[in-house]
């Protein structure tokens, strides 16, 4: 098959030049070239934007261990189905991804089944735990691109210090799932307020969320070690996240699109589908999450893409599994809420948040459309209208919080590597 | 008015004219305990399944005594003799039943939101008898029930509920209904038991038991449970009666007529002295009556609507 692809006539917006123009991108034997390829496929986007290939930092994949909920393949058809053309699969799999012999596996399964591309993250500690540091330089070896307890959160926070200290010698971000254990409770299901109150459901208060990204900039700061903040739900993240910053600490966060879509009162009625750690909060943290994207205090975009299967979400609400999947409505939420709904930024800015952004703090040589770099492109329709089908979903997961949602902006092409992973049929 | 429901979750769902129905409609029944042939017909040839998922024993007899009394056939399902200790789910669990042709089910359940849950998938009408913290409608309805046939209404009234309000079902069905019919309700106890978010449904909320007891027409304290000390939400029971136990003392404050309840197990000396729990202003008792006659108004309205659907 072809891995050389001319792409004719769309809006080129690329963030890592500041490039915003109509014109043809090439990509020839899967890398981006400077000029057309002989035999390259040809692709007429006129009225559509061509992007660097979007990268989504936070998914779970599920394999190894729980491939009823999904399976690198299907996680991948997922990305692809959604513009995605690289994703980061977590490491709380079964068994944990704490091991070099794991990452190796979890890499030979993606060069076999994966749709799009995959990079792996390694455990901080050994099993999550929180108590034993993982073999981080090994697994460095083995090709992760950060380390995380994603799922969990290190408590001990001299072993923070101490993780933060030894990815210092690998150059490796730490992805933390900030959730202080002790305010949070062991039982604790959704956002605590008014609607937890009424529904008299365990609550998650915010401090349980900001605790930890105030201990994480102490840490950051301490250290010199990038510490990225995954999925911010609460308001005083973000104020920590900004003054942190304006003293060059290299602390980050990422929004994911329910976190800014939905609050706790849609969780009124139990359904499952709107439960997720860190859960959903009120309209006054969606409202901070949206400033902190503007003024560039939340750089990244992600999904926390989060399958299970419909057994397991069809259970009362406390017995059910946290989490929703994403990866085929993210891009559509983003363009919907930021776009046009609230217009909060730009295009040039999504496309940042999806691509040269997370590509930087993972040390990754993509996220850009350079002559030399892998090519993979998301084409993108900001303006196409369409509505979430569940069952249409790629993915295993059908615990979508925004089934029926009528939505503007979709991918409608996505190249691997100069390859057509997917496209939209017409 | 007309009743349309098929199942009952939550009070904070009813207009106030659906409560009062069903306190208008218990009031009838009432008098049927009081014969000496304590049955009527309504519910005869129909199965009510009592599905306790956590332990009762005072709520599930009340319903079944209240199942019996309207000639209902009644089965018990507690979790350690059920499948779901054998790790069925509940959605399995409640399709069996109906499969069996369960025209009634009343759910007791650590879950919030289980009855809901069922309710969403079976034919059958689904009574929630208490689901987490979530709510105990029956139990809300039976306080005001008391209240209302002791004090002659419920609009106006001062009701102070005592305790553990954070974790209660109890408190927030008796804050829906009272709310909704007119009542003021005060929320008394540690700041730790009383979070701030109950205001925002209507309550008011006070720290301090002593400063509001005269003014008080109902006094309802609520059953503290030892693994609140143990969470560290208060430092101990002797501190807790101390500062929210309904003593001699403390009783002799209270208003002329004002009713003191419990909606059981008592902890006597804990949140009340035996002699208020046994005293002039104590209706505890008439609690457990009426809950006799609320649970069958429930039971035969929400029974006639779901059987109603089946036919």
């Amino acid at each position: 098959m072809s891995h050389s692809v001319n792409i004719r006539g769309g809006r080129i917006v690329d963030p890592s030049s500041g490039r915003d123009e109509t014109g043809d991108v090439f990509i020839a034997d899967g890398k981006f070239a400077a000029s057309p390829a002989p035999g390259a496929v040809e692709i007429d986007v006129r009225g559509l934007v061509v992007c660097p290939g979007f990268i989504d930092m936070h998914v779970h994949l599920r394999e190894p261990g729980h491939g009823a909920k999904e399976t690198i393949e299907t996680g991948t058809k997922a990305a692809a189905a959604g513009g995605f053309t690289s994703v980061v699969a977590m490491p709380n799999t079964n068994p944990v991804a704490d091991h070099p012999g794991i990452i190796a596996w979890m890499e030979e399964r993606a060069a076999q089944f994966g749709a799009v591309n995959v990079f792996t993250t390694g455990a901080i500690t050994v099993g999550s735990q929180g108590e034993q540091l993982a073999p981080i330089g090994a697994m460095a070896n083995a090709g992760i691109v950060a380390v995380t307890d994603d799922g969990r959160c290190v408590q001990n926070h001299e072993v923070m210090r101490r993780a933060a200290e030894y990815c210092g010698l690998f150059g490796l971000p730490i992805l933390d799932h900030c959730q202080d254990a002790s305010t949070a409770g062991a039982e604790a299901m959704m956002h605590e307020g008014y609607w937890s109150t009424v529904l008299g459901l365990p609550g998650w208060p915010r401090m349980a969320e900001e605790i930890i990204v105030a201990r994480d900039a102490l840490l950051s700061e301490a250290t010199g070690t990038a510490i990225h903040c995954q999925h911010l739900s609460a308001a005083g993240s973000v104020r920590i996240l900004r003054e942190a910053q304006s003293r060059g600490v290299r602390l980050s966060g990422e929004v994911c699109p329910h976190h800014i879509a939905l609050t706790d009162e849609s969780l009124a009625g139990y359904d499952t589908s709107f439960k997720m750690n860190p859960p959903l909060r009120e309209q006054s943290d969606i409202d901070a999450l949206l400033e902190g994207i503007a003024d560039r205090t939340i750089g990244i975009l992600a999904t926390d893409h989060a399958p299970h299967a419909v057994y397991e979400k069809e259970v009362e609400f406390a017995a059910a599994p946290f989490g929703i999947v994403g990866l085929e409505t993210a891009v559509g939420i983003f363009c919907e809420i930021l776009l046009h709904r609230c217009r909060v930024i730009d295009l040039p800015r999504l496309v940042a948040m999806l691509t040269i952004n997370p590509a930087r703090l993972l040390n990754l040589d993509r996220g850009t459309l350079a002559a030399g770099a892998p090519g993979d492109v998301t084409i993108l329709d900001p303006q196409r209208e369409w509505t979430v089908e569940r069952e249409t979903f790629a993915s295993k997961g059908r615990n979508t919080p925004f089934h029926g949602w009528k939505l503007r902006g979709r991918a409608v092409r996505t190249i691997v590597g100069g390859r057509t992973a997917w496209h939209l049929e017409a | 008015m007309i009743w349309t429901r098929k199942d009952l979750i939550a009070l904070s769902e009813l207009s106030a004219e659906e409560i009062v129905f069903i306190l208008d409609t218990a009031a009838e029944f009432k008098g049927v305990g009081q014969r000496r042939l304590k049955k009527v017909p309504s519910l005869r040839g129909k199965t009510l399944v009592n599905l306790f998922v956590e332990a009762s024993t005072r709520t599930r007899t009340s319903f079944e005594l209240a199942a019996v009394r309207l000639s209902a056939d009644v089965v018990n399902i507690t979790a350690t003799t059920s499948s779901l200790s054998k790790g069925e789910s509940l959605k399995d669990t409640a399709k069996n039943l109906e499969a069996l042709a369960a025209d009634l089910i009343v759910l007791r359940h650590s879950a919030a939101g289980a009855p809901q849950f069922l309710a969403e998938r079976l034919q059958a009408g689904v009574i929630n008898a208490g689901d987490g913290s979530h709510e105990h409608p029956t139990q809300g309805l039976l306080d005001v029930f008391t209240m209302r046939e002791r004090l002659g209404r419920v609009e106006g009234l001062k009701v102070g509920i005592v305790g553990d309000i954070r974790f209660s079902r109890v408190a927030r069905s008796n804050i829906w209904a009272l709310t909704k019919l007119g009542a003021e309700v005060i929320l008394i106890g540690p700041p730790t038991l009383v979070p701030r978010e109950f205001e925002r449904i209507g309550a008011r909320i006070c720290h301090r038991l002593d400063e509001v007891l005269p003014e008080l027409d109902v006094v309802n304290l609520l059953r503290i449970q030892h693994e609140r000390q143990k969470a560290g939400y208060f430092p101990g029971t002797g501190e807790y009666a101390s500062l929210f136990g309904l003593n001699a003392a403390r009783a002799a404050r209270l208003k002329a007529g004002a009713l003191v309840m419990h909606p059981g197990p008592i902890h006597r000396g804990v949140e009340l002295d035996g002699s208020v729990a046994d005293g002039p202003h104590s209706v505890i008792l008439d609690q457990v009556t009426n809950g006799l006659a609320v649970r069958m108004a429930v039971l035969y309205l929400c029974g006639s609507v779901a059987l109603k659907e089946e036919a």
